[in-house]
């Protein structure tokens, strides 16, 4: 990998100067890599990070067809990697041109890197530099224990999905005076009511006393007002730090609570393993807000290199060959889903909705469609609405509130879908819907969405670990379960029960039909199923299946 | 990601960028009942239904920066993998390396089709499958037409013509799948521990040699090749001029130079009297379509390649498919792709093979063998045609391998043709054998049934 010339990086610094100037806020310094196809094989499998750790799995082409993309919703790899300074990569063919284009693009998702609220985790990190450590480290354990790293990076990457994402979110952008109150709620709600059961005087004494010391010293009010608690209830220190590790252990993040509990990884000659499992944890929420950014962010990246570009005067005589390359990245295909158009089109359709006042309660109150057609407030805050999404929204929610009726329409879009004409021996492509309400469900449902899988404490009798998958209408990928509760046990040392829901075939299907028709769209004989709770045990490498 | 590619058509190439270039590739897990999907053409309707959102990304999408490459660049080799999964059973985890192949599309139809060791992550994963199929068949789409209205369609199988593949570039292609399959062979050898046939007694071998004194080296050797060596001798003293008349040579007279020594030396034969001819057959009707034809066609992949690898391509190989007609397939790769809709006589295809071998006499110099796929179906339902045929095969063959795949929903019932054959599979114990898989049998039970198709030595397999 080499940086790219000078003289590209001048198109860049340009590049970089008109997109402030347009409103993005980034880091002004960043990386640019001329790139060649050896390197992309490397840099491929390590979602591009050039720095990853090292896992022989990635060396190995990956399965992957349509059947397993939706199973293995694997991190997309961008061109432009989310670190300090931002690193991105480029052909080393492309024309000046198309540099142009791409830069913006770039830069527009370095902006969207950088401000969107969901990867506030990753703002403070070099993570190039972090997993640089990381690879390191687990080089270095490598030379000391062989294979075993690897097992525990496999087994620790078949959890690696169930990081818990989202409290990690939810702790990162709780406002600051709520972050400070566990102590506070801890002592009034349960401390002074429960376990001392105080008089209402005392407590309401309690409560006047802490106002006066909020009211007196501000800020640094809490330390204070609870160095005279722990005079009164010297034990309160101890009993709040037990209340705290236990509020960990109900979190979400399997990976952290194997860390904490197991005993395999407890002795003294395992203890390395959660080093690795720590890195690969962390890779993982790394990696999560871009899965779960996709539409956006390459939309947000699409609307500004269209915008950008077409305002940028050093790209005169190419707007045919910038037409064609746009056209192909951002056209709608006729059936199939293009993240790049789906979020070019949204972000466009919500700024002009947004410049007309359309996103307020008179619009969607008004039932006249001629009204309707007509109705601009001329608010003129379309840019504005749009660098408020793109900090606070990701896909789910974007995707949730604003496909309506009114943009399907505006797009022709629907939701397609296909059967077999055994007849013809055809596939049929045909189009199932126009309603927004389906599309915006064929849309969600394609989102990345790992399973909701917990510890279940009360029933983790006896070293047993035992999860409890909460059923959203999907089952789990029954074949994968054996050797990721294999891995489970491994790391967890004990037995290992997972509680999910599986469908159950209601009787058996006509079996005299043959094979032929079936799943041709006949009626005849529909296979019948049924939710059931199963228990899932995996003892000794054995694994066992009872219905609940 | 790395073999799915999202790009139109008629991209412009630039800067050097080819525009014969493999559009997009997809590979399917043998054995596994994932389809395997040979993408429809790039500008077809069929492209880019069911990509996932995630299966774009801006160094393919933007810059077409994919590179072309196997998993010979990525992996120290095959036999790192092989070592470090048998390593995994030795230390009680499950193998991890399953095999697949890979289709890569190439403008102009002449796909190729590549066979990769692969792997998955297993995670805990939702399942988008079962039952909701309907969900799962699902995608977005943009332009005219009222719900309902069919905006496309695609074959559920390409045809293609044996005839497209020409010369040239038809030729290339061939040899990448003999060379992948090779190294396929290679694996399924030393991971599977299949049987190797050079063990298994002279008797049946197909790559026989015989050591003879054949050659002739001057010097060193095992015997003295007299006559030559006098011939060698007088040669030598013409040519010092010590031999004045050669009508009256006197042997006291002649020099002997120890290089003139002719010797006959031993040497390793390769006698190919003994050739294996093998056919492959299959039913390619409209009955077969899904499963039961990506189960046969997985096993007679692995069985190809495996002989391949065995025989260092010595092996003879032909390849029929048949509906109620049956027709013969230039190659293997043909043989593996083609697919049609029609009825089943099975009967065809032996008396195809019949022809063949009568024609030329193929059996007086070919040790033969027949694999045969089928999902069981046969409208000759007594078997008054077929068993005759078979009978005459069974005559001059080695061994039929049937495997006999059943759709999911005809497990567990006996099969027209399984059940006329029991009469027959009683006459010929040793060389007729059949394996029945069920729709979902994976990689292992695959092998395991190729195991029976092709054991030699009988009486030792328990499986018989």
């Amino acid at each position: 990998m080499e940086l790219i010339s000078q003289h590209a990086k001048a198109i860049m610094e340009g590049c970089k100067k008109r997109a402030c100037d347009a409103g993005l806020k980034f880091q002004t310094e960043t990386l640019e890599y001329i790139v060649t196809n050896k390197d992309l094989i490397d840099l491929g499998p390590k979602n591009m990070i050039p720095t990853l750790y090292d896992y022989w799995v990635h060396d190995v082409e990956l399965l992957k067809d349509k059947g397993t993309y939706e199973l293995f919703p694997y991190n997309p790899y961008e061109t432009v990697i989310n670190t300090r300074p931002a690193i991105s990569f480029y052909n080393d063919n492309n024309p000046d041109w198309l540099n142009v284009a791409i830069f913006y693009h770039v830069l527009a998702h370095i902006d969207f890197f950088q401000n969107n609220l969901f990867y506030r985790h990753t703002w403070d990190e070099d993570f190039t530099g972090q997993a640089l450590s990381d690879k390191r480290t687990i080089a270095m354990l490598h030379a000391e224990k062989g294979r075993w790293v690897d097992y525990v990076i496999e087994f620790t990457r078949g959890i690696d999905n169930l990081v818990d994402y989202y409290s990690l979110m939810s702790e990162i952008n709780r406002p600051e005076i709520l972050k400070s109150t566990k102590r506070l709620d801890y002592y009034f709600d349960v401390f002074l009511q429960t376990i001392k059961k105080v008089s209402l005087t005392e407590y309401l004494k309690e409560l006047d006393r802490y106002n006066d010391t909020v009211s007196q010293y501000g800020t640094g009010a809490e330390s204070i007002f609870f160095a005279k608690v722990t005079k009164s209830y010297p034990e309160f220190a101890a009993m709040f730090e037990k209340k705290k590790k236990t509020e960990r252990e109900t979190r979400r993040d399997i990976i952290r609570f194997v860390e904490d509990h197991s005993s395999f990884l407890r002795k003294e000659e395992n203890k390395w393993m959660t080093t690795v499992m720590e890195i690969v944890r962390k890779t993982s929420l790394y990696f999560q807000p871009q899965i779960r950014t996709k539409i956006m962010n390459e939309g947000w990246a699409s609307y500004w290199h269209e915008r950008l570009f077409l305002r940028d005067d050093r790209i005169k005589g190419n707007e045919i060959g910038y037409a064609r390359v746009n056209a192909k990245i951002t056209s709608l295909p006729r059936v199939g889903l293009n993240p790049y158009a789906l979020g070019l089109r949204l972000f466009s359709y919500i700024e002009d909705m947004a410049d007309k006042g359309r996103l307020s309660f008179d619009f969607q109150r008004l039932a006249n469609i001629n009204a309707r057609e007509t109705f601009d407030t001329k608010t003129g805050n379309g840019l504005d609405t749009l660098f408020w999404i793109r900090e606070n929204m990701n896909d789910f929610m974007f995707i949730n509130t604003f496909v309506d009726q009114d943009f399907v329409n505006k797009h022709k879009i629907f939701v397609a879908e296909r059967r077999p004409n055994m007849e013809k021996g055809v596939w049929e492509y045909y189009i199932k819907s126009r309603n927004a309400e389906a599309y915006r469900k064929m849309l969600l449902d394609s989102l990345y969405h790992p399973p909701s899988i917990r510890v279940d404490e009360e029933k983790s009798q006896e070293g047993v670990l035992y999860l409890n998958h909460r059923f959203e209408g999907k089952q789990l990928v029954q074949e994968y379960i054996p050797n990721t509760m294999l891995g489970i046990e491994y790391l967890w040392g004990a037995p290992v029960k997972l509680e999910t829901t599986e469908f159950v075939a209601d009787g058996q299907p006509d079996a005299a039909e043959g094979s032929y028709y079936s799943g041709a769209g006949e009626k005849d004989h529909e296979q019948t199923y049924q939710a059931r709770r199963v228990l899932y045990k995996m003892e000794k490498k054995e694994l066992s299946k009872t219905l609940l | 990601m790395k073999t799915e590619k999202d790009e139109p058509s008629d991209r412009p190439s630039r800067g050097g960028a080819t525009a014969e270039r493999p559009e997009e590739g997809r590979c399917a897990c043998v054995g596994d009942h994932v389809l395997l999907e040979a993408p429809g053409p790039a500008d077809g309707p069929r492209h880019g239904f069911l990509r996932s959102i995630y299966a774009t990304a801006d160094i393919t999408h933007l810059q077409s920066g994919l590179p072309q490459y196997s998993y010979l660049h990525t992996m120290g080799s095959i036999q790192d993998l092989l070592d470090r999964d048998l390593q995994r059973e030795k230390d009680g985890f499950p193998r991890k390396i399953r095999i697949a192949r890979l289709i890569r599309p190439v403008k102009g139809g002449k796909d190729k089709v590549v066979v990769v060791p692969t792997t998955i992550e297993e995670k805990f994963y939702h399942d988008a499958r079962i039952p909701e199929q309907q969900e799962s068949n699902r995608s977005g789409g943009s332009g005219d037409g009222q719900e309902g209205e069919v905006v496309g369609e695609e074959p559920i199988h390409r045809e293609q013509g044996a005839g497209s593949n020409g010369p040239g570039q038809g030729e290339g292609a061939q040899h990448e799948i003999q060379a992948s399959l090779y190294d396929l062979g290679r694996i399924l050898s030393n991971k599977f521990r299949l049987p190797n046939l050079k063990n298994k007694g002279k008797k049946r071998a197909l790559k026989k040699y015989t050591y003879d004194l054949t050659d002739l080296n001057r010097g060193s050797g095992q015997v003295l090749d007299k006559k030559a060596t006098l011939r060698r001798i007088i040669e030598t003293n013409i040519v010092l001029e010590r031999v004045p008349d050669v009508t009256a040579i006197d042997p006291s007279q002649l020099l002997v130079s120890p290089e003139d020594h002719v010797y006959r030396v031993f040497s390793k034969e390769k006698d190919y009297e003994s050739q294996a001819l093998v056919f492959f057959m299959r039913d390619y009707s409209g009955s077969m379509s899904g499963e039961p034809t990506e189960l046969v066609v997985a096993q007679h992949v692995m069985i190809y390649s495996w002989l391949l690898y065995q025989y260092e391509g010595l092996v003879e190989t032909r390849f029929i498919l048949h509906d109620t007609e049956a027709r013969e397939a230039p190659d293997f790769y043909t043989y593996h792709n083609l697919s049609i809709a029609g009825g089943t006589r099975i009967e065809s295809a032996y008396r195809m093979i019949n022809e063949i071998v009568e024609a030329r006499n193929l059996d007086r110099d070919y040790n033969i063998y027949v694999f045969q796929g089928t999902d069981g179906d046969d409208w000759d339902s007594s078997g008054e045609k077929t068993i005759p045929e078979m009978r005459k095969t069974l005559r001059y063959a080695n061994r039929i391998g049937i495997t006999i795949a059943c759709g999911q929903s005809a497990e567990g019932l006996t099969t027209t043709f399984e059940k006329y054959l029991s009469g027959l599979k009683a006459e010929f114990p040793d060389k007729l054998k059949i394996d029945v898989i069920n729709g979902d049998a994976q990689e292992a039970r695959l092998i395991e049934g190729m195991r029976h198709l092709i054991a030699l030595s009988e009486g030792k397999r328990t499986w018989s």
